[in-house]
């Protein structure tokens, strides 16, 4: 094992994972806004809002799925050691990481059933940057509307129209971290 | 402090919790399982609650606990206890003052903003379940959003009493889908749950968490021809003169006397403080 995977957790958890976990729920709760989070260091080319991320959400009971973007020896071992989550197959995941390209196509991930709609995937999309901007958004926990630069809208409408069942987004890039859950309806501007 | 890890909970269980948050955040009303924990405190007394507060906060929060809108209540200020021992949050009265607030049965009058969050505990989570004792039959009618029970019941309300008779947990619709227990709010506090503010219930015995995301519609269950009315008593505070506030009524001896007083205690000091005076007021008795 090398020393990489044992460097990269939090220095305070209890207080990183509060501070983290907040910043994912108004993210979430509130679609197209940005946060910032940190804290954690994983492996290239895992960035740190998605290390954060891992930390703060995932542990032994949640089984993840390494996209082939992001599957390397050096990440399983960092999982391994800090969050001791069992990699998966697609079909299996609760959380799944990668970049949007090499997650595709999100068919196989679970959507959840009609009797338990929250036994779905949750996707972490790893993308270059965030900016509010682009596609809007409308829907719960937005006002009016929002803007978020998402990578394309066929995928997030046909997930909307499925709702309640669905796969929900976290996208990062550094320390940054949005958010689209399945209720949100997405339109090109 | 130290003996305890930040906020109670240990980091496993509170991840448990924090995953379901999310899942009821995106799915706004439906019903999450999660694996409530033994708190130190007997079920009914806000352990779903206190759960969900303890993965929320952190330690910038400053914490505000209502029981039935009363900060200075047995319950209120046990829970507001255990949280300054085992986060080291800072508390507080002021509504607009805090970050997180805890409430059992009421929501606070003055209107909530953006970066506050309401947890709310919750004795019965499923709206159906006096209606269909079976889990599994009102999961299947989520599924099949099939309501029409809800609405006979509120159709023999109106049978039997000429309105709607259900005065408080009255349900509601969120987003045009799930069928949602409010918790045991009076149905004056509807209408507030359109809120800027998150919200998110916790059902300790029930092992259930659901949320409304800021700026969700919530409707609340009615007929055309008997529309939903937030209704509350007929009087102004007796305290501080409000006639938009929700009452609470006190026995103040036996030959019949009352007041009326406001059930949300620091919206009636705040406005006392400003000057306001109400019927029965030191001032205006004298």
């Amino acid at each position: 094992m090398r020393d990489e995977a044992l460097t990269g957790g939090f220095a305070d958890a209890p207080v990183e994972a509060a501070r983290a976990f907040r910043a994912a729920l108004s993210a979430l709760a509130r679609p197209g806004r940005i946060e910032t989070i940190g804290g954690a260091a994983a492996p290239a080319p895992v960035s740190e809002a998605a290390a954060t991320l891992l930390l703060t959400l995932c542990d032994g009971e949640t089984p993840l799925y390494l996209a082939p973007s992001h599957d390397s020896p050096a990440l399983r071992e960092w999982i391994a050691f800090h969050i001791g989550a069992p990699l998966t197959d697609r079909a299996g995941a609760a959380f799944a990481l990668g970049t949007w390209e090499a997650l595709a196509p999100l068919d196989t991930f679970a959507r959840g059933t009609s009797d338990y709609p929250d036994r779905s995937t949750t996707l972490i999309v790893e993308v270059p940057r965030l900016a509010p901007e682009g596609k809007r958004l409308t829907g719960p926990g937005i006002e009016t509307e929002a803007r978020l630069n998402l990578p394309e809208v066929a995928a997030f409408r046909a997930n909307r129209a499925g709702f309640p069942l669905g796969w929900d987004f976290f996208f990062t890039a550094g320390t940054a971290l949005a958010a689209l859950p399945r209720s949100t309806v997405v339109e090109d501007a | 402090m130290s003996a305890y890890n930040f906020a109670y909970l240990d980091e496993q269980t509170k991840r448990m919790i924090r995953r379901a948050l999310l899942k009821g955040i995106a799915i706004p009303g439906y019903q999450v399982p999660f694996a409530s924990r033994e708190m130190p405190m007997p079920y009914g007394w806000g352990t779903g609650g206190v759960q969900v507060t303890a993965a929320c906060l952190t330690p910038e929060d400053r914490l505000k606990v209502i029981d039935q809108g009363a900060d200075d209540t047995t319950n209120a200020v046990s829970i507001r206890k255990f949280f300054e021992t085992t986060a080291g949050v800072e508390t507080t009265e002021r509504t607009r003052a805090a970050t997180v607030i805890q409430t059992r049965h009421r929501i606070p009058e003055e209107p909530l903003g953006e970066d506050q969050i309401l947890v709310y505990q919750v004795p019965i989570p499923e709206p159906l379940r006096f209606l269909e004792p079976r889990e599994t039959e009102t999961r299947r009618m989520h599924a099949l959003e099939e309501y029409g029970l809800m609405h006979v019941k509120l159709y023999e309300d109106i049978a039997r009493h000429g309105a709607i008779a259900t005065s408080y947990a009255y349900p509601v619709k969120v987003e045009g889908r799930y069928v949602m227990d409010p918790s045991p709010i009076p149905k004056f506090d509807n209408p507030k749950l359109e809120s800027a503010a998150i919200q998110l219930f916790g059902a300790g015995r029930e092992q259930r968490i659901y949320a409304i995301p800021p700026h969700t519609r919530v409707v609340s269950l009615d007929f055309e021809d008997h529309p939903f009315v937030a209704s509350k008593a007929d009087h102004a505070c007796d305290l501080c003169g409000a006639d938009h506030s929700y009452l609470d009524e006190v026995i103040v001896d036996d030959a019949g006397g009352r007041m009326f007083v406001c059930s949300d205690t620091d919206f009636c000091a705040t406005r006392q403080a400003e000057g306001h005076r109400g019927r029965l007021s030191p001032e205006a008795a004298e």
